[in-house]
């Protein structure tokens, strides 16, 4: 289909688009999850851990809009079905966002308001990493296709594998939540990060061996992929290194190394999981029904797109980085912040 | 009675961009006004400009934080409901909406953290260039969002196979013919709209003896922006009704209540649009006016809703009484500022307790004229979501089902209606808390653990 075209930029989109949805999910992943910790937390470290990610939040969600747009602008087919297949996870994760994000700018009122908003904090969070867990679950697993629109229910999504992949990503955002607090914290709370941190890590590794065992038995296409010679060989680095970096990260979780040690650890089995999962689907964007080349957009759309991104990108990523710099450091509550 | 998806999801689209363009509103001329302030206070170095600035940048930031939540909600809504209008127009709008985040989201969000919270931790001009930065954010973002709006209604540059739209001109795309009007018309909206909440803030602060220098200072500036821009506002309005006269016939007879072609035609003042009976009941009509508004000449021809087959009209009542509403509430405006000039020349603007009254009253104001005239225009548009090519009842998602759209809009409904006003109460309460921060001269602790989360890097 695209024969006669000089370039073939579906390949640097695949990268861009990977890379977009990639820094989603580390960054709003670990802001998500010290929402979700801010709710288990003592009462008086709260303010604390709120202020941890305050100035850096909204930031972070933009990489959401733009993982959604990019979609839509390179694989608009790929958007119209998938979607409306999962209308009611991204009803509910936009939804627990809207309190989450409002909750940080709501929360100094009285006594009882301030609770309220808390909690909406909290749960926000961790209902907007549930669903997102179970929008990737439903992705995985597929949708009921026909011609060029979504042709199944919209409550297809609700299944024991999607709810699986749902609590996977609330725990795998509770470990990135850890690290950051580890990071940015001493003393008491930063003990405290590293406890829930192990748990966390407890739960994304059940996640990680759970879905590395069911989705070869719910599809034999994936089983192939990965179980096949020489596949078998050339793909083995992936769970070796999934296994070191597991105990890489509970080491850091115990206290070993620099405190950057276990949020670093807990990205590269992000990224590893991240790469499972490609590694499985590829080269397919609606899994069983179109390919990355077929469901995408006309090519004057993706040269007019790419011009300013290859542009834009470099950019965002330096005054992002600017800003995390501005905001470095730990957080006390007695002294300044620098 | 059967639930109908396509009704529904209209409703809730209608809901959700309703609530979510006041914010936009309000932030894109209040970031600009935050710039300017945040530019006085580092030229002159006059704490004043430092307290209003602080003042207005705490209501910025919740009013933001809205806005990027009911924002996050928008693009979703092309896929989850609207998936056969996203899959015929991404080719060309897609790169747009891209554009709007690289552009001015990641702007907006990264430099609003410098803005509120890095006052001790940037050099005073890189805490202005943020100000700047962000206020750049919101006009980019003006920009790509009312482009894509604006092809939606005079789309141009593409060609249209296979039931899709492809690019072949991303010059003609981008700058279709509504949108050079659009953009002025609705760009000067939100700084009116912006306007007027500041004047009405600043009369009631005028109002109060501990804040009444710095309410003057705000009641002054506000004053002497809008007397430029609402009188210019009423001439890009007029433009763009010429534009919409020229592109959109249809909208414009819906507007005018004209079923009749007529040259000279008369303008209706009021009336009441019956859509099944074809006619405008009650009708107070002016003779040639309408000619000469419409055309700027006296013998100009205005084309009539029946000259259009009746599946392809607008919903007349709604586009004839928003506009009015619209029309109204800027003759309103205008009427205000000529009455506080007299006052002033008689120099008893800041003490005339009456007007300063009416100035609080009118605060919100634009508001209500900005959903006016985003109902004109878009339901204008109707029945099409792409003008004359793509029809809105086939752009809705088949999947969904009446009871899924019925769920989710109850659910945003509630959401909604817990997050706006809890919203209005708290930018409420900052309003009443008044310009009361002092420049801080000890060392900022720059992340405390307590206190109101936009306060904490200016409390000493």
């Amino acid at each position: 289909m695209m024969s006669g075209m000089a370039f073939d930029l579906i390949p640097v989109w695949v990268v861009i688009i990977a890379l977009s949805v990639f820094l989603y999910v580390l960054l709003d992943g670990f802001d998500l999850g010290v929402g979700m910790l801010y709710g288990l937390a003592p009462e008086r470290d709260r303010p604390m851990i709120m202020n941890a990610i305050a100035p850096i939040w909204d930031g972070n969600e933009t990489w959401l809009i733009l993982g959604g747009v990019a979609l839509l602008a390179v694989f608009p087919l790929a958007f119209a079905i998938i979607v409306p297949a999962v209308y009611f996870p991204v009803l509910i994760m936009l939804l627990a966002l809207v309190f989450r994000g409002v909750s940080f700018e709501f929360r100094f009122e009285q006594p009882w308001l301030q609770r309220f908003w808390s909690g909406g904090f909290s749960v926000g969070s961790a209902i907007a990493s549930f669903a997102q867990g179970a929008v990737l679950g439903s992705f995985i697993q597929g949708f009921k296709v026909e011609g060029r629109v979504f042709a199944g229910s919209s409550w297809d999504w609700l299944t024991p594998f999607s709810v699986m992949t749902g609590l996977a990503l609330m725990c795998g955002y509770g470990l990135l939540g850890a690290g950051w607090l580890i990071i940015k914290s001493e003393g008491e709370l930063r003990d405290w990060a590293r406890a829930m941190g192990q748990r966390c890590l407890a739960g994304v590794l059940v996640a990680i061996a759970a879905v590395s065992v069911w989705t070869p038995i719910m599809d034999p296409a994936i089983a192939a992929r990965w179980f096949s010679t020489p596949n078998l060989f050339l793909l083995a680095p992936i769970p070796v290194a999934t296994v070191i970096m597991a105990i890489a990260c509970f080491a850091a979780l115990r206290g070993r190394g620099p405190d950057v040690a276990a949020f670093f650890a807990a990205l590269a089995l992000f990224l590893l999981s991240y790469l499972g999962v490609a590694i499985s689907l590829w080269p397919m964007i609606v899994p069983r029904h179109y390919t990355l080349w077929e469901a995408s957009s006309a090519p004057g759309t993706q040269a007019f797109l790419l011009i300013g991104t290859l542009f834009l990108m470099p950019i965002i990523l330096t005054y992002t980085a600017w800003s995390y710099w501005v905001f470095r450091g730990k957080l006390r509550p007695d002294v300044g912040y620098h | 009675m059967s639930l109908d998806p396509l009704l529904l999801s209209r409703i809730q689209w209608a809901w959700v961009i309703g609530w979510h363009i006041l914010l936009p509103a309000f932030t894109v001329g209040l970031a600009s006004y935050i710039a300017v302030l945040e530019g006085l206070f580092f030229f002159k170095r006059d704490e004043a400009w430092y307290r209003i600035s602080r003042f207005w940048t705490r209501i910025f930031s919740v009013s933001f934080g809205m806005g990027v939540v009911s924002g996050i909600i928008m693009p979703f809504q092309f896929g989850t409901n609207w998936s056969r209008f996203s899959d015929a127009t991404a080719n060309v709008l897609s790169p747009m909406l891209a554009y709007e985040d690289l552009m001015a989201f990641f702007l907006e969000a990264t430099f609003l953290g410098v803005l509120l919270f890095g006052r001790r931790l940037v050099p005073r001009w890189a805490h202005l260039f943020a100000a700047c930065m962000v206020a750049l954010g919101t006009l980019m973002s003006s920009f790509w969002i009312l482009s894509v709006n604006s092809w939606m209604q005079t789309p141009a540059g593409f060609e249209f196979h296979d039931g899709r739209f492809f690019p072949v001109d991303w010059t003609a795309i981008v700058f279709n013919p509504s949108f050079p009007f659009r953009l002025m018309h609705n760009v000067a909206a939100f700084y009116v709209t912006t306007g007027f909440v500041v004047l009405g803030v600043g009369a009631w602060l005028l109002r109060r003896p501990e804040y009444f220098e710095d309410g003057r200072r705000i009641f002054r500036m506000a004053m002497g922006f809008l007397t430029v821009f609402v009188p210019l506002q009423i001439v890009l309005g007029d433009l763009h009704g010429l534009n919409t006269a020229h592109y959109q016939p249809a909208k414009l007879a819906a507007i005018e209540g004209r079923w009749e072609t007529a040259a000279p035609a008369p303008l209706t003042l009021v009336g009441w649009p019956e859509q099944k009976a074809e006619r405008t009941a009650y009708a107070v009509d002016v003779p040639v006016l309408g000619s000469l508004i419409l055309t700027h000449s006296l013998r100009g021809e205005v084309r009539g809703l029946k000259t259009f087959p009746a599946d392809e009209r607008p919903p007349v009542w709604p586009v004839f009484w928003s506009f009015r509403l619209m029309v109204g509430i800027g003759l309103t405006m205008l009427a205000l500022i000529s009455v506080a000039w007299l006052l002033r020349l008689r120099g008893a603007l800041y003490r005339s307790g009456w007007f300063l009254m009416l100035c609080m009253w009118m605060g919100p104001s634009g508001f209500l004229a900005v959903l006016a005239g985003w109902t004109t225009t878009e339901v204008g548009r109707q029945p099409w979501t792409v003008y004359g090519l793509l029809r809105t009842s086939h752009s809705v998602s088949p999947s969904l089902t009446g009871p899924d759209v019925l769920w989710s809009f109850l659910a945003y409904a509630a959401v909604y209606l817990l997050m706006f006003p809890a919203g209005i109460a708290v930018m409420a309460r900052m309003v009443r808390t008044g310009p009361t921060e002092a420049l801080p001269d000890v060392p900022v602790e720059g992340l405390q653990p307590s206190g109101p989360i936009v306060g904490l890097a200016e409390k000493a």
